[in-house]
């Protein structure tokens, strides 16, 4: 569904450079780039080895129940269980790329003007906050929210126009579940009066333009579950040590930013805060970063890829060990007696002393079990 | 841990890249019961270095382990940390009802996919060291100058890892039809050697587990076509669970005991007309956690890793790459995922964290909307690493579609 032909072509390559046979579903909420890949792929790739075959949940459940060698699947928590359970039947390893509310922590001292522009770019620039790395909420302290809703205000003023309904930069919502989901988080009585920029809609075009809540309550709607479209939530807190329970506390996300000139904050925040990948003084751009695996923990998936790590992603690397006949210990076989016991402890310790005292049948550790026995 | 330093390009210059491990957190490790021990203790060692906490379920088949470890551990590791849950399948299941942050399991398939099955109600990533029927490829014309070597090796992977319980223990071999004789001959003098002549002089060798794990493998021998093949051995003591050694030559390839693993010392012997047949054979089977090949034919060893699939393969010796720490141990399809042993068993506990820190100059316009051409054409050359025309682009030097088809 997010950064289409990005996310549904990026495992493929990984696949089919590791020497794999591939069967490719892509999401049915996105038909026309599912038929499109549909066509193209039959074209251009051997068909023998790699297959698109599309549809919906029958499909999907029909695909599930086949024995695979690797599942990878890029979506919710929820399907994601559904996938997994179906992998265990017959023992499929899999890679689950999931999601979560990927927290922004903006930090007094920082260039406002480019992190601003930066977690625009991550949030609306990625098909309108509907990707699984997009900023989800921010936390900042309540001396610089102020200052920090007036610059998002500002670049939001210029990159999308004051009519960001009209733009032609702003994407579309997928379809009309999500389109009335993301209004049902705007429309929740908890945030009634946090809406302090943007929260048009235009329920024929699919619109929703860039939104900016304040404060709204931790027990919102918005605030528990992964908004994956244009609207943003301010929480403020009275200094930015506090964030880190309130990251902690949910589950560990795809992705965490921070915007922060200061050494010992960016230290804290690597240290304390696990999720899939972290970023600091920038956001969603580690995606194209081919040197970073790029996976999530816990709620946020399982295994990464990108890169090389697309390759290790579908391959065994299996372990050959070439030994020759030569030199066969007698240690290794019965009957087993006290001296080649000595013999053993003393190889396997890796000890070029114990050996040597164990060849030359002198051991301490023997002398010590005689005594005792 | 430190870090480990990942490269950048320098089209994100100026940035700089780490990989930092970290701990999943809350780690269940659940053992067998045939290196109670070791198997305990290998995976438990991974995990702390990683910097978990842990919770340990020993095999209530070995109870005398399980006692000991549930004892001693916290004698002498931090009990905060680790915790030793002793129990039978009741515990094992209410632990699985848990929400882990990484589970660890050596055991048995069937179990394996119980295991993965409760951890994805959590999305809980699992390490399955299974089994499987690990193959012996017995090249014998290539090894003729080698044989008694050859021969005491297979013995001890077969009789001499705790009677064949073992995941990495011969199940069966492949060779040519021809030598099948004179392997037969010399398997059963060193048996006779190592091990005793019969089940009442038998030396050296571990009795079977339980009653449960006797009867299933005294069971193979009760088919009829299979106690035909017997050609040495076949006898059990009931009172002290002790079987033989057994040999069987070409028992029926549909067969339980060939279709299930083993884990016994029972050795089925397969012969082919040609040794290379024996890729095809094993290929049509479920991959083993450990694949055998005693051969010097180096086309053939080529072959051998190149056209099968197994956990691990060793050429000329067997088990012993269970200790070499720089190798991966663990299995694939049916024997297992994941893999442990030196620094595989901290990765496999770890999860590796990328932490990218960018500097805020440069800051190229084209990364925001609104958009136009120039941007497009920027992102384009941009996303090919293309250097030299996006140096071109940015200084105006080059033609670019002016329409974003």
């Amino acid at each position: 569904m997010e950064l289409s032909t990005f996310a549904i072509l990026d495992p493929v390559v990984g696949a089919i450079a590791a020497g794999n046979a591939v069967v490719l579903k892509p999401s049915e909420i996105a038909p026309a780039m599912s038929s499109l890949l549909a066509k193209y792929v039959g074209q251009y790739l051997d068909s023998s080895a790699v297959r698109v075959v599309e549809g919906a949940i029958p499909e999907t459940s029909a695909l599930l129940e086949q024995k695979w060698d690797k599942i990878f699947y890029t979506g919710n928590g929820r399907v994601a269980r559904v996938v997994m359970t179906a992998a265990a039947k017959h023992l499929t390893p899999v890679v689950l790329e999931l999601g979560g509310k990927s927290p922004v922590l903006v930090d007094s001292d920082v260039n406002l003007k480019i992190a601003v522009r930066r977690i625009i770019a991550g949030k609306w620039g990625c098909n309108n906050g509907q990707a699984c790395i997009s900023p989800d909420y921010i936390i900042t302290t309540r001396e610089f929210a102020g200052k920090l809703r007036e610059m998002l205000e500002r670049e939001l003023n210029r990159f999308y126009g004051s009519e960001p309904l009209q733009s032609s930069d702003l994407s579309r919502i997928v379809n009309s579940n999500h389109f009335d989901r993301l209004v049902r988080l705007l429309d929740d009585e908890k945030v009634a009066g946090k809406i302090v920029y943007g929260g048009q809609r235009d329920k024929a075009q699919l619109k929703i333009a860039p939104t900016l809540l304040l404060d709204v309550p931790q027990d919102s709607l918005i605030m528990n579950e992964e908004i994956f479209g244009p609207l943003l939530p301010i929480i403020t807190v009275e200094k930015l040590e506090d964030s880190y329970d309130m990251i902690t506390s949910r589950t560990k996300p795809l992705a965490a930013y921070l915007f922060t000139n200061r050494k010992n904050v960016k230290e804290q925040f690597v240290k304390t805060i696990s999720a899939g990948g972290l970023v600091i003084n920038d956001s969603a751009i580690h995606l194209t970063v081919h040197s970073l695996p790029f996976g999530g923990v816990e709620e946020s998936g399982m295994g990464s890829y990108h890169g090389k790590f697309s390759f290790d992603a579908f391959s065994h690397k299996k372990a050959v060990l070439y030994r020759s006949f030569l030199g066969d210990a007698p240690v290794r076989y019965p009957p087993y007696t006290h001296g080649k016991m000595k013999l053993l402890r003393a190889l396997i310790g890796g000890s070029i002393l114990g050996i040597l005292q164990a060849l030359v049948g002198w051991s301490s550790y023997s002398a010590l079990k005689e005594k005792s026995a | 841990m430190a870090p480990k330093k990942a490269g950048m390009r320098l089209l994100f210059f100026p940035s700089k890249a780490e990989i930092v491990p970290e701990p999943y957190g809350l780690v269940l490790i659940m053992t067998s019961w045939n290196f109670p021990l070791g198997l305990a203790l290998e995976p438990l060692i991974g995990a702390i270095a990683a910097g978990n906490v842990i919770v340990i379920k020993p095999s209530e088949l070995a109870p005398a382990t399980s006692s000991f470890l549930a004892n001693t551990i916290p004698q002498y590791l931090d009990n905060t940390a680790i915790k030793v849950i002793e129990g039978g399948p009741e515990a094992s299941h209410r632990l699985l009802q848990q929400k882990w942050d990484k589970i660890f399991y050596t055991g048995s398939p069937r179990v394996g996919r119980i295991v993965m099955t409760e951890a994805a109600k959590h999305l809980t990533p699992v390490t399955l060291e299974l089994g499987g029927k690990c193959p012996l490829i017995f090249d014998y014309s290539s090894i003729s100058s080698n044989l008694k070597v050859a021969v005491r090796r297979l013995t001890s992977a077969k009789w001499g890892s705790c009677s064949g319980q073992a995941c990495i223990a011969i199940d069966y071999v492949l060779m040519e039809e021809k030598f099948a004789l004179s392997l037969i001959d010399m398997l059963k003098r060193i048996i006779t050697r190592l091990y005793g002549e019969n089940i009442g002089t038998l030396v050296n060798i571990t009795r079977i587990v339980n009653k449960n794990h006797f009867d299933r493998i005294c069971s193979y021998l009760k088919d009829p076509v299979v106690a035909a093949s017997i050609v040495h051995g076949g006898s059990y003591d009931e009172e002290k669970l002790l079987i033989e050694p057994t040999i069987l030559l070409n028992p029926p390839l549909d067969s339980a005991v060939m279709n299930e693993e083993i884990f016994g010392p029972i050795l089925p012997i397969v012969t082919l007309k040609n040794i290379q047949e024996s890729i095809e054979l094993i290929n049509s089977r479920p991959k083993p956690l450990a694949l055998y090949a005693f051969t010097h034919d180096d086309a053939f060893k080529n072959r051998i890793v190149s056209e099968t699939s197994s956990g691990s393969v060793l050429f000329n010796d067997v088990l012993i790459h269970y200790l070499c720490d720089e190798l991966p141990f663990g299995g694939i399809g049916q024997s297992g995922m994941g893999r442990y042993h030196g620094k595989y068993s901290f990765e496999a506990f770890s999860h590796e964290k990328p932490v990218l820190y960018r500097g805020y100059y440069p800051d190229l316009a084209a990364r925001y909307p609104p958009w136009n051409a120039f941007k497009m054409e920027f992102c384009r050359l941009g996303y090919n690493v293309d250097y030299l025309n996006l140096a071109l682009h940015l200084l105006g030097l080059r033609r670019y579609p002016k329409k974003d088809d």
